[in-house]
């Protein structure tokens, strides 16, 4: 089946997870080789997704881990979770 | 990285048994990971790390209602976009995003950025502050619906049954959203970061529909 860009966009998501049933997958593929348009934004979300799930991207704030094992301290020497109704 | 889950498995029953101090040693491999689901959701630093060390808290003291048969990781994942929504809807009052209000766009309803030319912008770009600045901009843009989505499929590498099971929604949603908020993420950054690429000879004359 020959598709159409719109089309096409509808899957990149599934196309990135790799969850695109074989026959859709070959279709798809194939426009990819023959458009500039669809290749690019493939390729640019692909990317963006990449930078975004960079560890540098985001940053733990300095001291995060400090201080949140001195105040779970605090906590843990209150009460130990036996003692607590469960959730 | 995180420990193996027999390991954990030990750890809470040696937690729940009594020697609490394995506690820290239990989330340590965690921390990244509630702060930054619960910064993405609040925005706000400050308040993320407050909400990160309630959500650690009440994984202390529920220990003993884990009862293993999802992920340890999972289990405080879903404490921890818990806790962010439940910020957000105090906060709601004065925004004006709703988290309630689900209205997902019609079907096929998104249109990314065009591009004929994209160069693939390499990891050393991150380097630069302004880049992620940028990166982070665009995620907090996305209603949060979306976003919350994004974030675990996409930052924290849940698979999408985790994800549905951590927001207490359907897979086939997670799926809609998390392409929605991945061409939304690219229509706003590809523009941006297109200019940004060094120059390639330009693929001039193919105009888009």
């Amino acid at each position: 089946m020959k598709l159409e860009c719109k089309n096409v966009w509808e899957h990149i998501s599934e196309y990135l997870d790799q969850q695109l049933d074989p026959k859709l997958l070959t279709d798809i593929e194939k426009h990819l080789e023959n458009c500039e348009v669809c290749s690019a934004i493939l390729d640019s979300t692909r990317n963006i997704l990449i930078l975004t799930a960079d560890n540098r991207t985001y940053e733990l704030p300095v001291g995060y881990s400090e201080r949140l094992h001195a105040r779970l301290e605090k906590v843990i020497r209150e009460k130990k979770p036996s003692e607590n109704e469960p959730a | 990285m995180p420990a193996t889950i027999e390991r954990e498995k030990e750890l809470i029953a040696r937690i729940i048994a009594g020697e609490t101090d394995l506690f820290h040693e239990l989330i340590r491999p965690y921390e990244r990971m509630v702060y930054l689901s619960i910064l993405t959701m609040l925005r706000n630093d400050q308040e993320a790390e407050d909400a990160a060390q309630e959500v650690m808290i009440n994984a202390f003291r529920h220990l003993k209602s884990f009862r293993g048969d999802a992920k340890f990781s999972t289990w405080l994942v879903t404490i921890a976009m818990n806790e962010a929504r439940q910020r957000l809807r105090k906060a709601k009052a004065a925004q004006f995003e709703s988290l309630d209000q689900t209205k997902e766009d019609r079907e096929g309803d998104f249109t990314p950025a065009v591009l004929t030319d994209w160069r693939e912008i390499p990891s050393e770009a991150l380097e630069k502050k302004e880049m992620r600045q940028k990166l982070r901009g665009a995620v907090e843009q996305l209603p949060p619906i979306y976003r919350e989505v994004l974030v675990l499929r996409d930052l924290e590498e849940l698979n999408q049954e985790e994800t549905a099971s951590a927001l207490g929604i359907p897979v086939t949603l997670v799926k809609v959203r998390l392409h929605r908020a991945r061409m939304m993420l690219q229509k706003m950054l590809a523009p941006y970061l297109s200019t940004t690429a060094p120059a390639k000879k330009g693929f001039f004359g193919r105009m888009f529909q």
